[in-house]
């Protein structure tokens, strides 16, 4: 991890150079920046804890840079050493994100949401996991626990999680770590701006077994993702 | 409620309900579509996990209501134990129409719902007009239809009203596949009882008269994300709807249970906004109820002469049907005050025995739908 810390904030020097020196950025410099990490067929970097934004809405896109940037994404609140937020969970990829999304124009985030949109959702590579695990995430994911008020995922990311444009984005083919990274964020508080409080209302009633179940799982529907589509 | 901006409103909506109903072709026969409304009791949200086996256990619910009929807790089976046999693979035809009516029913529906849109969980889900709870009321009488209806003439009239569609014959292989898919849910259940979570939560009339300005607000600020500024609902990039629309000519016609304000405040009371279940007042959920039952819709299939003599013959103060949310408002206020008077002198005469009964005594004769 220390190694990956390095090269994002190496990379997000690069790019804070780059729009200082050359003055405002093209659209095409603009993806070129989020493509050195999350692709350029937008699959993300799994070891890297990169997520995939292939196809996500462009709705969604420009939402959450937006929120990076003015801090919406992330409750407010100071890390400290030994927090592991600050080394490496959700905190640590948040603040880095926020330099990011503070070097893009709206024209930057305008065409980075487009170049990503119009992406095939692609193929993963298969992870080895635990049927077992894959059954218990497929259950959540297919029928939600209705006794426990817990929602199907499909039921408002679409059907094999391919998402709903504007505001559902595909969960299918996205790496296990960022989900599960996602859905903790949203139980304990870190991540707070999710439309209405959805994901939180939702987050909250999972346990982390389920978390990481879920996550697992969604991992594995790796194809065929349509949800950002026009 | 006597700002210029609301009786603009008020002609708005009559004239989309006059619109709508004008467009009717005559009569169609009489059925029901009506999610059951029967009184329902309060949700029990003390659910066990759902097991393999069914298990099914007469109880009372341990409130003041004694005098109910005792109502049974029930788990319905789980998916595993559907039978790998001709019986299992119509339980599983049936669960698919269920879901998918728009593709396994096409030819029935008329509009862009499916069955599970009303019925949660693929008709599993308490106070949301679950099945297995539908499944062990009939045959019954129902003054909706002023007959003795069977569980297939119940769900022709799903498909007659809910679906805006036509209703599909009693041994068409949909009607057989949802029989038998509400027949296995019901297993292990007793008959002829009504069930814990039947139908969809009665919920108590509001503080103050629903009002479509404050619907509209708790509207924008919880439906729009799912169903659109103009609740026309949201496609999937496949062409299907993701979330349903909640009125225009994609959503459930004017003799669906669902147009009733009160049926609707009891629906989306508990099962909205999904994932934040319960969490509006009641009265936020008699407010957007009467907002989203005040838009156009496809029209009642039963309208006869003109929308007065159907709706005087069809329809309740529970609705919207001919009448303006001013003049339905008004009416609510009316029909409170006389509750209220009576309820008093109720009070002063007797003593806390008759007070008590406010439930109507469900049985016998009881019948799942009182109204329309």
């Amino acid at each position: 991890m220390r190694a990956v810390s390095i090269y994002v904030w190496a990379v997000a020097m690069t790019i804070g150079a780059s729009t200082t020196v050359a003055g405002p950025a093209t659209g095409d410099v603009a993806a070129a920046a989020c493509t050195s990490c999350h692709g350029k067929d937008g699959a993300g970097n799994a070891e890297a804890g990169f997520p995939a934004l292939a196809q996500l809405p462009h709705k969604y896109f420009i939402k959450q840079i937006a929120d990076f940037k003015s801090g919406a994404r992330t409750r407010t609140r100071d890390l400290h050493v030994g927090d592991s937020e600050a080394s490496e969970g959700y905190g640590y990829y948040v603040s880095f994100m926020k330099s990011v999304a503070k070097a893009l124009s709206a024209e930057d985030a305008e065409a980075a949401a487009r170049y990503f949109e119009g992406l095939e959702r692609p193929t993963l590579v298969p992870v080895a996991a635990d049927p077992a695990v894959i059954a218990r995430g497929k259950q959540l994911a297919v029928n939600g626990d209705w006794d426990r008020e817990i929602p199907p995922c499909f039921k408002c990311h679409a059907v094999d999680g391919r998402g709903v444009a504007p505001s559902f984005p595909p969960i299918s083919g996205q790496h296990a770590a960022y989900t599960e990274r996602q859905l903790q964020a949203w139980k304990t508080g870190s991540r707070t701006n999710d439309p209405q409080k959805l994901m939180k209302a939702t987050a909250e009633k999972l346990t982390d077994d389920e978390i990481r179940s879920v996550a697992a799982y969604l991992a594995t529907l790796g194809t065929q993702s349509q949800g950002g589509g026009k | 409620m006597k700002k210029p901006v609301q009786y603009l409103f008020y002609m708005l909506a009559l004239g989309v309900i006059t619109t709508s109903c004008a467009k009717q072709p005559a009569t169609r026969t009489t059925a029901d579509t009506l999610p059951v409304t029967a009184p329902a009791p309060t949700q029990d949200t003390s659910g066990s996990a759902r097991t393999a086996a069914p298990a099914a256990s007469v109880a009372g619910r341990g409130e003041a209501d004694s005098k109910k009929p005792a109502t049974a807790k029930f788990v319905p089976p789980s998916e595993s134990a559907i039978p790998k046999n001709e019986f299992g693979e119509s339980v599983l035809l049936g669960k698919k129409i269920f879901m998918n009516t728009q593709q396994y029913a096409k030819r029935y529906v008329g509009n862009g719902l499916n069955c599970a849109n009303c019925h949660l969980d693929n008709g599993r889900k308490t106070d949301s007009a679950p099945i297995w709870a539908a499944y062990v009321l009939y045959p019954a009488y129902r003054a909706k239809t002023g007959q003795i209806d069977t569980i297939q003439s119940r769900i022709q009239g799903c498909f007659m009203y809910s679906m805006n569609g036509t209703a599909p014959a009693f041994d068409s292989k949909e009607m057989t596949a949802l029989v038998t898919y509400h027949y296995w849910l019901a297993s292990g259940a007793p008959t002829r009882v009504k069930m814990t979570g039947q139908g969809f939560l009665q919920l108590p009339k509001p503080a103050k008269s629903p009002d479509l300005a404050r619907g509209e607000d708790v509207f924008k600020n919880n439906c729009v994300i799912c169903h659109g500024a103009n609740g026309e609902g949201t496609k999937a990039a496949s062409g299907e709807y993701a979330f349903p629309p909640l009125w225009g000519k994609d959503s459930f016609n004017w003799g669906a249970g669902m147009h009733r304000i009160d049926t609707a405040a009891g629906f989306i009371k508990v099962n909205m906004p999904y994932g934040r279940f319960g969490t509006l007042s009641d009265q936020e959920a008699w407010d957007v109820a009467l907002f989203m039952n005040s838009h156009e819709r496809p029209g009642d299939p039963r309208f006869k002469d003109s929308l007065e003599a159907t709706r005087d013959k069809n329809h309740d103060e529970n609705c919207l049907y001919g009448r303006t949310p001013g003049q339905l408002a008004a009416l609510l206020e009316k029909k409170a005050a006389k509750k209220a008077e009576a309820d008093k002198a109720k009070a002063r005469e007797s003593d806390d025995k008759a007070s008590k009964e406010r439930t109507t005594p469900l049985w016998d004769g009881y019948s799942p739908a009182t109204a329309h």
